[in-house]
């Protein structure tokens, strides 16, 4: 089986965000980056499915220089090669995004059976790639996903609503999207790391035609300082404890 | 709550920091006595962020410095003390033939500092400690069993409680330093987003923020933040009965620059292999704004490439199984200097201003009780002399040299540092005027504080073949490193005829005024009201009556003095003179450093040399020993100083820095007649003074020993009050413990024939191949060592207690895993060469 997973590069806050001068971006200076765990959910799943089934597993990512760390990481878990989609910014209009990434997939040798995104980015959380460019292949989509086996060319997947739980069998090939939860993505390896140093990364210019979200400016959200403060120990932080759960209304 | 917390108004010292160091301040300071310490940290205890709070915790008590090993032992002491020790041992692996003679340096360096239990081990015996590592990669390992982790945050709070259950000490987390306020060149307040707190006293004890808090008050750190990386692997199936934190050795792979520690069920992978990647200290993210904490950065993995082949390499079972994961692998900021020395002491820019920075949680409770000591007492128990923040010069405080050496120092960490090694970065800083004319001789230059300065001269090379054998040449690479026989040719040709030597790296200044008198007297410990135009060479001592420095004072007027004192720690005794001038402003002190030239011209034709330029009386008469004067060669006005460190007849030149290069011109072709050649700082520093029998400070002289001991005692103590006199005398009705002896090796031959030379800090052993150690328990090492091609001998310098204190007595010295005998010439000051200084004072 073939699978094909989109990965998102995404910086790594931490409680207070700084912003460029401009207001246009986070700045990354200080910061190192992540994927955002539905993403890594997502390579798990997709690893298992390859180890369960045979297979191969290529990662897309679109996105400056930068996306290759990403990449790499998820390499050292088990993806096999990757398409890097060459643009400036990895901040993209779903649209636009949707559009390249089938474009890519579409130009692809590989056939793919199953395309696995997270339901929806760490940083802009629009949650339509993957609907935009299921629409854009033709293939049917389940989304939010935390549950997923496959058998005979249909994927069974589960997502929960409230304490309900719905589920989907959706015949392959499908575009899948999955939550935080789907599994537990392992921790890359030493030996990972090193194979993941040669595996192959095909490089495609973006077409980005069609974005028509535009950002206009971000504003960072003002936070207390976390300045933590031990209470005191054993016994002796009892009334200080006390105090603070009635000040913060558990007791009253 | 945090928000609520008022800094207190007043207090005796703030401590800025409260990670191992600061802790271990304030612990130090309230022991002491100190009342009213109040600590700020911008962070959250315990744990406020800075680098203690991602330190891997362990301690290899090893190192080539006696200065920091005797810190390494101290904070071992006092983790131990605290029940935060945890004993592992540790195993420093070689997979390099240069790599195990390094090894046997290191068991050399344990056995001079009282390291004991160490030994080497063939790579079986590492395999039999560590059965996870693979004996095929590497060649063998140097075994030290008191290697352990210590937990550094818990040693902290523990330290922070201690104080603060004596009532001694306020801290305060979560709390922004502002501005630091000095009034008159001292420090009187710190301002903090809690308030303002007046204050005698500021110990500034946050790591890598150290330069940006210095700042504040006008006063220089010189440290760069840079990253040690490193990442967690586990949980490791082999592990997975550990019960501790730490069960088996500490492997250090020295020659990838890495280590490997378990760690509970993980084992955790460090690396100094990468290349060096600074920060800025106002770079670092607040802890708001960091994703892990300030002093974590974020990992770069390209960077670790290599070390994953590496450590897979030795570690295969562990680091190459895939099930096994990285649970946290970060870029952790430490602090690094130019000189990979810490930063401690009060900062010469401002009275009350304490530096405690670029310190390793190895020496982290041993900085912090000695800079205690040193601030409530005056002096620290342990020289700190290579720590001394007053050591730098300006040049030493720029970014561009902070970031070019440590640049260049990073990947020494594990590095194998020869003792002669030069520095390659930001060179050519201060040149002497008669750079240029050294240049066309051929200098071999090295770098003393910025100065170039040769160490030889090429042009000297035919003489190699001149005096054949004598030159004492050496095959061996290690020991001819940094080395040439041209040294010893020189050394030979200048006891001949004449040699010119270029001194401009002393550091001189002159003490003026009608106190000036008062201040030298109480900083020398010899007599110092002395006729005008004498020159008088003195030690100078600590409170104790530990050496602090041996220079030489020129009584040039009734209230003008002028000190002439090596490079290397000239800034230090500036600060120490300073630190004497009288409140009353009635002396002054002038730093001549950089004005002032010095060449020395010595050898039996350097009187008809200096004469043949000059109408004054230069006759041993009309310039007897030991004495100065102005004279005038052609058109220049020369102060002539008639000393030496080398045992010849001569002359120390001192003269305005831009005629230099005239003077050095008059005096080479004058001494074209008299067989004169340039002389490089090899038989200056080395043979000429071995040879003489002449101490030097920071090899022979330190804190740690006195004058008797040293045997420079002079029959007479001057009536006049100095610092350590109280001491001194009490040191000469005792007997002394420890004697300073010159030994020469009788057997150079290795076991496979060919000759080795010591280079020093080796271990002095009995015949039966035990350490030596005095009734203080200081062991007997090499302090200097060198040719003496005068005496066809290798001459090693060490104190000895007064049992093996006995010339012609037989002993061993240890050098690079073998033992060599060697007998002891001479116990005490008198020179093995020209014993009755018929030379000098011919």
């Amino acid at each position: 089986m073939d699978i094909c997973v989109c990965i998102k590069r995404y910086p790594s806050l931490g409680s207070a965000i700084m912003l460029t001068d401009d207001g246009m971006a986070i700045d990354t200076d200080k910061l190192g980056f992540t994927l955002s765990p539905h993403e890594e959910c997502a390579v798990e799943a997709a690893v298992q499915l390859k180890e369960e089934h045979g297979g191969t597993v290529t990662l897309i990512s679109m996105g400056p220089e930068g996306v290759e760390e990403q990449i790499r990481e998820q390499f050292a878990i088990g993806a096999d090669r990757a398409i890097w989609i060459r643009s400036d910014s990895t901040d993209i209009d779903p649209q636009a995004a949707a559009k390249a990434i089938g474009d890519a997939i579409e130009a692809d040798e590989t056939a793919f059976d199953l395309i696995l995104l997270g339901s929806e980015s760490a940083d802009n959380a629009n949650a339509q790639t993957g609907v935009r460019l299921a629409h854009r292949l033709g293939r049917p989509v389940a989304t939010a996903i935390k549950g997923m086996t496959i058998a005979d060319g249909v994927a069974t997947c589960e997502r929960a609503v409230g304490t309900m739980r719905e589920v989907y069998r959706v015949r392959l090939p499908a575009v899948v999207t999955v939550k935080d939860g789907l599994n537990i993505p392992r921790y890359p390896s030493v030996p990972g790391r090193i194979k993941a140093r040669k595996k192959p990364i095909d490089e495609v210019a973006a077409d980005l035609d069609g974005a028509r979200i535009q950002l206009k400016g971000l504003t960072a959200p003002i936070r207390e300082s976390k300045g933590a403060q031990a209470l005191g120990a054993g016994d002796e932080a009892a009334d200080a404890l006390v105090d603070v759960m009635k000040q913060i209304g558990v007791l009253s | 709550m945090a928000e609520e917390l008022q800094a207190p108004s007043e207090a005796k010292c703030v401590v800025i920091g409260a990670g191992i160091v600061g802790n271990s301040i304030v612990w130090h300071l309230a022991r002491l006595g100190w009342t009213d310490i109040v600590q700020v940290d911008k962070g959250p205890l315990p744990n406020p962020g800075g680098s203690t709070g991602h330190a891997s915790n362990f301690i290899f008590p090893t190192d080539h410095s006696k200065e920091i090993t005797q810190l390494t032992l101290e904070s071992m002491r006092q983790y131990k003390e605290m029940g935060v020790f945890t004993e592992c041992g540790g195993i420093e692996v070689a997979r390099t033939e240069e790599r195990m003679q390094e090894l046997h340096r290191r068991l050399q360096s344990a056995t001079s500092f009282d390291i004991d239990g160490t030994a080497m081990l063939s790579p079986s015996e590492c395999k039999e400690k560590v059965p996870y590592l693979d004996d095929e990669v590497i060649l063998g390992g140097f075994w030290t069993p008191s290697v352990g982790v210590v937990d550094s945050l818990r040693a902290g709070t523990i330290m922070r409680e201690k104080a603060q259950e004596m009532n001694a000490l306020t801290s305060l987390p979560n709390t922004e330093v502002m501005d630091i306020e000095v009034t008159d060149g001292r420090v009187s307040a710190v301002v903090t987003d809690r308030g303002t707190i007046d204050t005698e006293y500021v110990v500034i004890a946050c790591g890598c923020w150290s330069p940006r808090i210095a700042e504040m008050a006008g006063a220089a750190i010189p440290l760069t933040p840079a990253v040690h990386q490193m990442k967690d692997i586990g949980p490791v199936p082999f592990f997975a009965d550990a019960k501790g934190d730490i069960e088996w050795p500490i492997i250090r792979d020295m020659d990838t620059f890495m280590y490997e520690r378990q760690h509970g069920t993980g084992l955790e992978i460090g690396s100094y292999a990468h290349r060096a990647i600074l920060y800025e200290a106002g770079e670092i993210p607040s802890n708001e704004q960091a994703a892990l904490s300030p002093t974590e950065m974020p990992f770069t993995q390209e960077d670790f490439d290599l070390q994953d082949e590496h450590a897979m390499e030795l570690m295969p079972d562990i680091v190459g199984d895939e099930t096994i994961g990285e649970k946290y692998a970060c870029n952790g900021l430490l602090s690094l200097t130019p000189d990979g020395a810490p930063i401690l002491g009060e900062t010469p820019e401002v009275k009350g201003l304490w530096s405690a920075a670029a310190v390793w949680i190895k020496e982290g409770p041993g900085v912090g009780k000695s800079i205690a000591e040193w601030m409530v007492l005056g002096e620290s128990e342990i020289d700190l002399h290579g720590a001394d923040i007053s050591r730098f010069y300006e040049h030493h405080k720029t970014r561009q040299h902070i970031t070019a050496r440590t640049g260049e120092g990073f990947i020494k960490t594990y590095g194998i540092i020869h003792p002669g090694e030069q520095w390659t970065s930001n060179r050519d800083v201060r040149l002497s005027p008669y750079y240029e004319q050294e240049k066309a001789l051929g200098g071999v230059f090295y770098e003393a504080v910025g100065w170039e300065r040769p160490f030889w001269y090429e042009s000297n090379a035919p003489l190699v073949e001149k005096f054949g054998d004598a030159v004492m040449p050496r095959t061996a690479e290690w020991d001819a490193r940094w080395w040439s026989p041209i040294i010893n040719a020189e050394h030979l040709q200048m006891r001949e005829t004449a040699g010119m030597i270029d001194l401009t790296p002393f550091a001189i200044f002159d003490i003026v005024g009608p106190g000036a008198l008062g201040v030298v007297q109480t900083c020398a410990v010899r007599q110092m009201d002395v006729a005008i135009g004498k020159v008088i060479y003195t030690p100078v001592l600590t409170p104790r009556g530990g050496f602090r420095s041996d220079l030489t004072i020129m009584r040039l007027g009734a209230n003008h003095f002028r000190v002439v004192t090596g490079g290397a720690h000239g800034m230090s005794d500036r600060k120490w003179f300073a630190d004497h001038l009288p409140a009353d402003g009635t002396a002054q002190l002038q730093d001549l450093t950089s004005s002032m030239t010095t060449l020395g011209v010595w050898g039996p034709n350097a009187r008809a040399i200096v004469q043949s330029l000059t109408s004054a009386d230069m006759s041993h008469e009309g310039f007897p020993f030991g004495s100065c004067r102005v004279i005038e060669m052609g058109s220049l006005r020369v102060l002539a100083s008639r000393i030496s460190y080398v045992g010849e007849l001569g002359w120390e030149l001192y003269l305005p820095i831009e005629q230099g290069a005239k003077l050095w011109e008059m005096v080479f072709e004058a001494g074209q007649l008299h067989g004169l050649i340039p002389v490089g700082v090899g038989v200056y520093g080395t043979s000429g003074r071995l040879e003489k029998g002449y101490r030097a400070y920071g090899a022979e002289l330190d804190a740690e020993y006195n004058i008797v001991e040293a045997g420079m005692a002079l029959k007479k103590v001057k009536d006049a009050d100095f610092v350590g006199k109280e001491a001194f005398l009490q040191q000469r009705e005792e007997e002394p413990m420890a004697l300073m002896c010159t030994l020469s090796v009788t057997d150079h031959h290795s076991a496979s024939g060919e000759k080795r030379y010591m280079l020093g800090m080796e271990p002095i052993l009995t015949t039966d191949g035990a350490p030596i150690a005095d009734k203080h328990g200081r062991r007997s090492f090499v302090t200097s060592a060198g040719s003496a091609p005068s005496l066809g001998k290798h001459l090693l310098m060490a104190y000895l207690p007064p049992e093996h204190a006995v010339e012609g007595i037989e002993l061993l010295v240890e050098y690079l895993g073998e033992r060599y005998p060697v007998v002891v010439d001479r116990v005490g000051a008198t020179p093995l060469f020209d014993p009755a200084n018929e030379r000098t004072l011919s």
